[in-house]
This record gives structure tokens, sequence and C-alpha cells, in this order.
């Protein structure tokens, strides 16, 4: 089931749609830096305001990774379920002698491999352009990554759960929902610390705690970022208030417990 | 069986799949209810082994939901169901059933082969046997120009055949087909009905969901019929003494109290001038009807047997159409 869902992911139109938007995204994203870099050049700002600036903007490439592998890991997979289930398809797999629990995570696997490629290429790209236009490197790239695909999982175990239950379109809106609201309260969050208000941490931490996802995006950045960038708190990637570990585990036992719910559920359905 | 058929199936043929008194299928008080609406009520039937056996019933009768319950894709409400000796759903049981959904429909960027392929790893077919059976299969239903098609290429009854080839890709030893001629020509419908017959010869069992009943009639061992969710009744379609006899009589000078007399052989009576016709469950009593006629001093002119159409009896069992 994992090979030929991941067949089924690759040929989508959408996957391409996204390739093609990412590779656009990383040529227009060189193209910036490399102008970037030589106004900079041009006007003798002093180097440690040109790293932090480039560090910043090589932060919004990752976080348009971030935001497009997102976007990709919920919009293939969310029709997996119900859309199979609406269809029928279901039925001829679902009476073949494979367990039903097999049959999800079989799809889940094809769906976690095509994010896997799609993160890694995306983060290849910006890092490179990074690298190869501005020179900085960026620090902890791999564990940032594996953040940020952790956060695509969270999204992907979401839309496969929720396809257990509802249609295709109530699916995708209920995700992309509370994506929204993981959104909203992670950056909710951000204004908190760099405001001390304790009752907008509040609201961002219980925004998060519904849905962890955007944690783990500030999570990723924080790692990425130099010592010295995180002390600076002028940035929109400053990461003035940083999700803790403990949030980090809470993400995780959040895609677990969602993932054992998803597989109990398809198992105790009717198809 | 011709050669061409006798490939396919690797077990002789005539040599049984499974005991011949046995059970494929056995049910009892099945009940499905979906929040307040019942859809199957206490549906209680026997399927033997090496069977075709068909399933008919008007729509909305609940043929699919208990074609659902037996394949384990719906949990009953109540009641029990045995297929192949072992409860609905079995994983290992699945290893012996072939499933042919109504109106089959799979992923389309898939090929015709590459569907094959997939459905024959599923149930655990070695790419060797699949290497052989997957053309053979393609063979027998019409499919080999088409193996590299993509299945939105596919016409109707095209998906209808390949996924009629899925359901026969592991040789199962009980195939449940629903709706299999459903958008198919009358050569598509030959070729339906003669895979059925083959199944039949290599010993497997065929639980045949159809609303074409002339193709029931001559492909079906057996039929049930259901109607609200309930077996209504029971027909062996292989022994000629089974089923409903009608009697048209055309006689003069019938008495009235001699017609009334027809109740203790016949099921229903009906006379218009000089025409009676009745019906009986048994052509055995045929003869002593037609003594009993002429004793009266009756001038009979004609007495002919005519057997029920299944249509007939599907019409008289179910009644009249309700627009369901």
């Amino acid at each position: 089931m994992a090979d030929v869902t991941f067949r089924e992911a690759t040929r989508r139109k959408i996957v391409w749609a996204a390739l093609l938007a990412g590779g656009a995204f990383l040529t227009l994203f060189a193209a910036a830096m490399h102008f970037q870099a030589k106004d900079l050049a041009r006007y003798n700002v002093p180097p440690f305001i040109r790293y932090q600036v480039q560090s910043s903007i090589l932060q919004v490439g990752f976080y348009a990774a971030d935001v497009l592998a997102v976007l990709l890991a919920i919009l293939t997979s969310v029709d997996t379920i119900s859309g199979e289930i609406a269809s029928g398809t279901i039925h001829a797999i679902a009476t073949k002698p494979v367990s039903r629990w097999q049959i999800l995570i079989g799809k889940w696997i094809g769906f976690a491999g095509m994010v896997a490629v799609y993160v890694a290429l995306m983060f290849a790209g910006v890092g490179m352009v990074g690298r190869v236009v501005t020179g900085i490197v960026t620090p902890r790239i791999f564990l940032g990554g594996a953040l940020v695909y952790l956060e695509c999982l969270l999204a992907l175990t979401m839309t496969v759960m929720c396809g257990t239950w509802f249609s295709t379109l109530t699916n995708g809106v209920i995700v992309i929902g509370l994506h929204g609201i993981a959104f909203i309260g992670g950056w909710i969050e951000q204004i908190a610390a760099l405001t001390n208000s304790p009752h907008l941490a509040t609201v961002g931490i219980i925004s998060s705690l519904l849905m962890p996802s955007e944690a783990l995006w500030h999570r990723a950045s924080f790692e990425m970022q130099s010592s010295f960038a995180r002390t600076l708190q002028f940035t929109p990637f400053a990461n003035a208030s940083a999700p803790s570990v403990t949030m980090i585990g809470y993400a995780v036992a959040y895609l677990m417990i969602a993932f054992a719910t998803a597989i109990h559920h398809f198992c105790e359905r009717d198809l | 069986m011709p050669l061409r058929w006798q490939i396919l199936w690797t077990n002789a043929p005539g040599a049984p799949l499974h005991k011949a008194d046995g059970f494929a299928i056995e049910t009892q008080n099945l009940r499905k209810v979906y929040g307040k609406k019942v859809a199957v009520r206490n549906l209680s039937l026997s399927v033997r082994c090496g069977e075709i056996f068909g399933f008919l019933g008007p729509n909305g009768a609940g043929k699919s939901t208990s074609i659902k319950m037996l394949l384990g894709l719906v949990k009953p409400t109540d009641g029990q169901a045995l297929v192949l000796g072992a409860p609905s759903g079995s994983v290992e049981i699945r290893r012996k059933i072939g499933f042919l959904p109504e109106d089959f429909r799979f992923y389309t960027w898939l090929t015709a082969s590459e569907l094959l392929k997939l459905h024959g790893k599923l149930c655990g077919l070695s790419a060797l046997s699949l290497a052989e059976r997957v053309p053979a299969l393609l063979e027998l239903l019409g499919l080999t120009p088409h193996r590299e098609k993509r299945l939105r290429e596919f016409s109707k009854g095209m998906l209808q055949r390949i996924g009629l080839a899925q359901a026969l890709i592991h040789e199962p030893e009980l195939i449940f087909l629903d709706e299999p001629t459903s958008g198919l020509d009358p050569m598509g419908r030959r070729l339906v009905r003669d895979v059925i017959r083959a199944q039949r010869e290599r010993g497997a069992t065929v639980f045949l969901n159809s609303h074409l009943l002339s193709e029931v009639e001559i492909t079906c061992d057996q039929v049930a019929f259901i109607k609200q969710g309930e077996i209504v009744g029971t027909h062996d379609l292989r022994t000629e003494s089974g089923g409903e006899i009608r009697v048209v009589v055309s006689a003069q000078k019938l008495p009235a109290e001699t017609v009334a007399g027809l109740t203790r052989w016949c099921t229903s009576i009906r006379k218009e001038d000089d025409l009676l016709t009745f019906s009986t469950n048994s052509k055995e009593v045929l003869p002593e009807v037609h003594r009993y006629l002429a004793a009266s001093g009756a001038d009979i002119f004609s007495f002919t047997p005519e057997r029920l159409s299944l249509e007939e009896l599907f019409l008289k069992i179910m009644g009249e159409d309700r627009g369901l």
C-alpha cells in the first residue's frame, strides 16, 4: 500500500504543481538574495547587520518551504480515505487479505515518504541558496528540517484521522482550520513574549495545544539561527519565545494519539 | 472446460475445493441498523459450497448491506455470519474470497496490468505467479490489447471486466459478484456468464447479486429473494420439480364448486370465461387435478402447465413496483 500510495501521490498534479511552485520560489529567492547581497555590499552595511538581515531573509525562505510542505501534506492526503470510501474504491482493497490498519499505515507511509522527499529538496535548496549567494551556513539545518518534517507528519496524520470520519471537503476545512489556529497561536505567542503580555501568551499556548504544528516551525526556526541572531528580537523570525522541548514532546504525543485514533476508527467503522 | 479456461485454474476441473455437503455461507438472524433505519433484519441464509447463488431483491431491499456484512466491510448490529466456516471479515478467510463491487472503480492512473499486479500482491501472490496469471486473465477477459492503457481511458464495460479479473486473480474459493454484467454489452455478458460457469466447474462458490433476472435464471443453481431486509423465499433452479407451476386450462361447463375445490392443490385460482388459470407448487399433483376436472363433466380443450419465469416469480414475491 505504501508503494502504491507513494506512486499515486507522485502522479498527482498537485505534487508537480508544488514542485513547480517550489522551484519557482527557489529561483526567485536566489535572485532576491543575490541582488540584496549586492545592495548590502554597495552601501557598505556593517557585516554583523548584513549577517542579521541575510539570516532573517534565509528564515523567510525556510518558512516558505515549511508552508508549501505542510500544504502539500494536507492537500495530497485529504481524500485518500474519505474519497476512497465515497467512491467505493476502498471496497476492492479492504476485501483483500490485508488488515485495515495495514491499509491505513501503508497509505500514511506512502504520503510521509513523498513529503520527506519534498522537505529534503526544499530545505536543501534554501540552504544551498544561503550558502552559495550569501556564504551563510545555516546552523542545525538537519534538526530544523526534521522538525518541519515532524510538522508535516502532524498535518498528514490529522488529515488521515479526520478522513476516517468526514467527507473530503469537511476534512480539508477542519485540517486547514486547525492549522490556521496553530498559525495564529504561534504568532500570538511571539507577540506576547515581545510585549510581555501573560494573557496573550495563555491564548497562544492554548492555540498551540489545540494544534501544535506552528510551534514546531518556531522551534525549527529557533534551531536554525545562530545564538547571536537569537538574541536580537527585531525580526519576524527572531523567536522571542521558542517553544520548549516539552512542546515538541507534546506534538509527538499528539501525533501518536491522532495516529492511533485514526487506526482504531478506520478499523471499527463501516465501509 | 475449454483449454484456455483450464490453464487459469490450478486445481483440476471437477476437483472440489471444499466438502460438497459444506456451506460456503451461513448466516443466522443477521441484522444491520443505521440509526432508526433497519437495513437488514433477521437475514438467515445458507449457500452450499460449489453453488452459484443468486441474491435477488428490489432496490433498497438490503442486498448490498448484506454482501458488505458477509465481506466484513460492515459490522452487523446483531446475528452471526460464517463465511467458509469462519466469522465474516477474518483476514485469513479473505485469502479465499474474491469480490467484484458494483460499479467497480480504482485508481485511474494505473494500467490494467498494474492493477492486477497490485491486487495479486495484496493477495500474497508471488511475482512468478503474477507473471503467469496477469496476462492469462487479461486474455480471458478480452483486455490484452488494453493491458498498458490507464483505467481512466477504460469504458464502463472494460472497468467491469478488469474488476472481474481482480476478483479472480488469486483463484478464490468464494466469489461475490455485485452486478457483474452492469454496463456490459451482450458479448460481455456472455463472457461473464462463461467465467462464472468456469468457476463452478472448478468447484468455486459464486454469490451473485444481479438485477438481470434472465442472466440469473440461466446462470444460478439457487436463488434467494430479499425484501425489506428479510429473506422472503428461495428457489432451486436446478430441479425441474422445484418452484411454482402455472396451469392454463381451456374448458367449458366447468361447475363453480369444482373450481372452488381446486384449493386443496392450488395456491392461486383465476377463472375468466372459458379460461381457468391456477398455480401449484408440485407437478406431481397435475394428473390428479386433471382427473378431478374431467370427472366434473366439463369439456376440457387444453390443459397446459407452464413454469413461472424467474421474473414472474420475482414480481409475484416482491409485489407491485412502488417506485423504490
